[in-house]
Parts: C-alpha cells; sequence; structure tokens
C-alpha cells in the first residue's frame, strides 16, 4: 500500500484543531459550503481598526482535509493584515490550481504540505474551502 | 479462484487490464465484451435511422431495436408495447412525471413517497406538485431501513393519487414488498411508480408479479452501455398518456392544423434513438440470462456475507439498515467512527479499491437516519473474495491511518 495523503500533521489539525471554536466580538462571518461533498464551515475572524485579522476560528463539518486545511490556514493568517491574508490565499489557490514558485511555497509555511492535493483532483474543493471563505469575506 | 469465475471475470476487458477492486457497482456496473461487441457491430453492419426508412438497413436498424425491446419485456414479464426506451431511470421518472403527473394531478392531490427514494424518484414529484397544487407526502421508514406497510396505510387514503417507492434502495440495500404495497395503493384507486434500478441487475423480477403501475430501470447499472433506460407502465396507462418530448418519429400525421400521435410505445420516443444503447442492453439481458440470476444472486449473497459478516464484527463501524445480512441485497452504506465518509473513501482510492462516498443522490434518507452522509460498498457478481477481503483490510487500518488509536 502507497503511503497515504494522511499525514501527521493534518491528522493532527483534523483530530486536534487549534481554531475550531466559537469567539467573540468576530465582524467577519462568513459560512463556505462544499454542496457534493457535505464539507461546511463558518469562519469567524475579528479585524480591527487597521486591518489587522486579530483573532479568527471555525466551526463546522467536513473531511479531514477541508478541516486540516482551514486550521492550518488560520495559523498562518491571524496577526496579519487583510491583504497580506487575501496574497496568501491566492498563493495558495495557485499551488493546488496551476503550480508556485519555491519563494511562494516558502510564504505558506505549514500550508505547503497540501500541495499534493494538486494531484488529487477529487480533493481540490476540500482543501480550498477555507482559503475560498476567506477571500470571498474580504472581496 | 473457482474456474467459474475466471470465466466471469475473464468477460471484461477493464477488470482484466486493471488492477482496481470495483465495488461501486450499485453506482454503474463494468462492461462484458459481448455488450461492447454488440455496439460496435450494431455500428459496422446494421446501422441507419432506425423506424424511418424503407429500405434494407433501416429496416436492419429497426429490427435490432425492436428486438432489444423484445428482450427487456421478456426480461421484466410486460408485453413489448409497455417498453419505452428513455436515457435511463431518471429519464423515465420524469418521463411519468411531466407526461401522467403534470396531467392527472390537481390541488389537493397527494403523492406519497418513501424517504428511501433516489433524488430521482423524489424531485419529478415534487416538481409535481408545484406545478399542481398537490402535496408530496413523506413515507418514513424504520430505523433499520424497513418501509413499513402499517405507515402507509396510515398515510393513504382518497387523495393519494401515486405512490413512489424503490424496489431496493441504493443505500439500505433492502427490498421491499412491492406486491403488498401494490395491493394497499390500488385499494386506493391509487398507482404505484416502482424504481427497479437497483433490483433488476440483481434478481428477478416481474412487472406482474410486483404488480407496479410503473417500473423503471438503468441499463448501464446492469452491464449495459450508459445512455440506454426502460421505463414500463400499463397499456392503458400509456395509451391515455400525451407525450412527453414532441418531435420526429412518435407521430402518425402532421398538418398544420392537427397532429395526430404514434401507438405507443413510439409516442414517448420522439427524436433519432439510441438504437446502439438498445442493442447493448439487448446483450446485456442476454450476458444476464446466459448466466442466470440464480448465480448471480448467489454469488452476490456469498460476497455481501462476507463482507457484512467481518464488519459486524469491527468496533467502530456502523452498518446502515438492517442487522441482518439478508436484508442488504449487494449494498452495505457504513459509517467509520471518527472519520468523515470523503476521507474512508480516499484511503480505499489509495489502495485503488473503488467505493462511494456522499449522500448517493438520497439525502432525505440520510437525515432521517440522522448522519450527513456515509460510505457504500456495493458487489456485482464479477467480483471476489479476494477483493472483498482486500476491502475488509484496508477497512481496519483506517481509524489508525487517520491518527486515531
Amino acid at each position: 500500500m502507497s503511503e497515504t495523503f494522511y499525514n501527521e500533521i493534518i491528522n493532527e489539525h483534523n483530530l486536534n484543531p487549534y481554531h475550531k471554536h466559537s469567539i467573540e466580538g468576530a465582524n467577519f462571518t462568513l459560512e463556505g459550503v462544499n454542496p457534493s461533498c457535505g464539507d461546511d464551515i463558518i469562519l469567524n475572524l475579528k479585524v480591527d481598526e487597521s486591518g489587522i485579522i486579530v483573532d479568527g476560528a471555525y466551526e463546522g463539518d467536513g473531511c479531514a482535509i477541508s478541516q486540516a486545511s482551514a486550521d492550518i490556514m488560520l495559523d498562518l493568517v491571524i496577526g496579519r493584515s487583510r491583504d497580506e491574508a487575501l496574497h496568501l490565499a491566492d498563493i495558495f489557490m495557485r499551488m493546488i490550481k496551476e503550480g508556485i514558485t519555491d519563494e511562494e511555497k516558502e510564504e505558506l509555511e505549514e500550508a505547503g504540505i497540501l500541495e499534493s492535493v494538486s494531484h488529487m483532483p477529487a480533493r481540490v474543493k476540500c482543501a480550498v474551502l477555507g482559503w475560498r471563505t476567506l477571500t470571498e469575506m474580504f472581496e | 479462484m473457482t474456474p467459474a469465475e475466471n470465466d466471469i471475470r475473464a468477460e471484461f476487458p477493464l477488470i482484466n487490464s486493471n488492477t482496481v477492486a470495483y465495488l461501486d457497482n450499485a453506482a454503474t456496473t463494468q462492461k462484458p465484451q459481448c455488450v461492447l461487441d454488440a455496439v460496435n457491430s450494431y455500428y459496422v453492419n446494421s446501422n441507419a435511422n432506425p423506424l424511418r426508412g424503407l429500405y434494407d438497413l433501416s429496416l436492419k436498424a429497426t429490427q435490432a431495436y425492436e428486438d432489444a425491446r423484445n428482450a427487456v419485456a421478456e426480461l421484466i414479464g410486460a408485453a413489448s408495447d409497455e417498453i419505452v426506451f428513455t436515457r435511463n431511470a431518471t429519464e423515465s421518472l420524469n418521463l411519468i412525471a411531466y407526461s401522467y403527473g403534470l396531467h392527472n394531478l390537481r390541488e389537493g392531490d397527494e403523492i406519497i413517497v418513501s424517504v428511501a427514494e433516489h433524488h430521482s424518484n423524489f424531485l419529478p414529484w415534487k416538481n409535481v406538485a408545484e406545478h399542481t397544487g398537490a402535496k408530496v407526502v413523506y413515507w418514513d421508514c424504520e430505523p433499520d431501513g424497513y418501509l413499513n406497510p402499517d405507515t402507509l396505510t396510515g398515510l393513504i387514503g382518497d387523495r393519494t393519487k401515486l405512490v413512489a417507492v424503490t424496489h431496493v434502495s441504493n443505500v439500505l440495500g433492502r427490498v421491499n414488498d412491492i406486491r403488498k404495497i401494490a395491493d394497499i395503493v390500488h385499494t386506493h384507486g391509487a398507482l404505484v411508480i416502482c424504481d427497479g434500478s437497483q433490483s433488476v441487475p440483481h434478481m428477478k423480477t416481474d412487472v406482474h408479479d410486483l404488480d407496479a403501475d410503473f417500473f423503471v430501470f438503468s441499463g448501464h447499472k446492469m452491464y449495459a452501455p450508459m445512455g440506454i433506460g426502460v421505463m414500463y407502465g400499463r397499456r392503458k396507462l400509456l395509451d391515455a398518456m400525451p407525450p412527453f418530448l414532441y418531435g420526429g418519429e412518435m407521430i402518425e400525421t402532421v398538418t398544420k392544423e392537427r397532429v395526430t400521435y404514434a401507438e405507443v410505445p413510439h409516442k414517448f420516443e420522439a427524436g433519432t434513438v439510441n438504437a446502439g444503447g438498445a442493442v447493448g442492453l439487448h446483450a446485456a439481458i442476454d450476458f444476464v440470462n446466459r448466466y442466470g440470476y440464480e448465480l448471480i444472486e448467489s454469488r452476490e449473497r456469498e460476497l455481501t456475507d462476507h463482507a457484512f459478516d467481518a464488519m459486524s464484527r469491527m468496533p467502530y463501524i456502523t452498518i446502515i439498515g438492517s442487522e441482518k445480512s439478508d436484508e442488504h441485497m449487494g449494498i452495505i452504506a457504513f459509517k467509520v467512527e471518527g472519520v468523515h465518509p470523503h476521507d474512508v473513501t480516499a484511503i480505499f482510492s489509495d489502495a485503488n479499491i473503488a467505493v462511494r462516498a456522499g449522500h448517493h443522490c438520497a439525502q432525505p434518507l440520510h437525515k432521517h437516519l440522522g448522519i450527513m452522509s456515509s460510505t457504500r460498498v456495493s458487489f456485482a457478481f464479477y467480483n471476489t473474495m479476494e477483493e472483498v477481503d482486500r476491502f475488509l483490510e484496508v477497512l481496519e487500518s483506517i481509524r489508525s491511518r487517520m491518527g486515531i488509536m
């Protein structure tokens, strides 16, 4: 049997997510759904006057990839500005859909491990759910 | 492997050229060489537009198409003029809904739909209800998937015009007693629309024994090509129904003022038909008859029992529907505690095992049973015990591979 995609990092974020809970004072909320698979997340962000994401969390239900990806995303974007978050989401989407440079991948930090999803067409929607929701929220 | 098993598998080119354990047969089956050859031979030797030309080739094409209709009629115990070719079961059900439903139902009428229906035997009726003012009434199953006729008796009444029910659920795998249901429905002067998509490929069916008023199935779930399906309807019902699609080869005469429609079944087959598909279905029926339902059923029973028994003993596995293996007709939908069905299916896929994840186009049933989605394994008689063992071995490892100890 070959190695599956379900490595320790994904499993850890899925089983023990750091950001899967409710938060107080969120001023950006959006639900993202993949109707065909039933993945469903509600993303909540708290953005201050200077446009910095000071806190964020998600709630919902879905496969390990959708849940872990959202958790990893929040690790990355909390403490950054809206524009930085959008920039990272853009890199992430391109990583999954067409490919990115090594420098860009470094910017994604841990989220770079999801690159192998680009070879799994059935799971692309799961991996991008959180990032797509973040982008829609800010655009 | 017994010699018989080798012989069966040797007939399927995809199985021979691929190491996949194909266990998603409720979605579609693989195609034997004899079916592919029959379709090919039709286009090589007999192709012309059926039912139109007077020259030899067109007569040959017509003959091949009508022979296929006769084979279908014989398979399910109907008369040939009660068999209408469609694209698939979904189109068959839509035909009944658009032609019979929209023209015969009115405000205040009720359509009873079992909660176990595939969306294709629910959404067309919802549409009829929205257009006519009729009401869809749900017939809920018991927690183990049993559609209790007593529940139906409590729901049915003078307002009931139609009852839509599947012969075998594509999630539960349970065989419903259509005859008993039809007896109740007919007492109230209503009609039974029965979905045979998951029964015809796996068991002997006879529309008169079932006493269904309409009965539909898809060719592709029983070794035929995709794009050919069947609608059976009682002749007197078909005669009274208006056409579904309008166009070529469904008329007798057309003038600017007046149209006379063709006799059934051609009234319902507007446009150039899928003769190649019908020929493929004919070959698939011959294929099924060559091995016989007895062999098909006994092999699928062995495979199902083997999987079911092992799965029942695994902690953290919940089987959807009956706790008895013999109430699963080659279909076992299940949950792995703590693991999303999509992850379950992805791990199977990684091991080159094809199973299905999701709601299987039966969201109301999943909701009724209190789950979002499930994973489904489904067998055809070309599957082997070795494939079931491969499936079981991976199933046992799933939780640990997801990091759950």
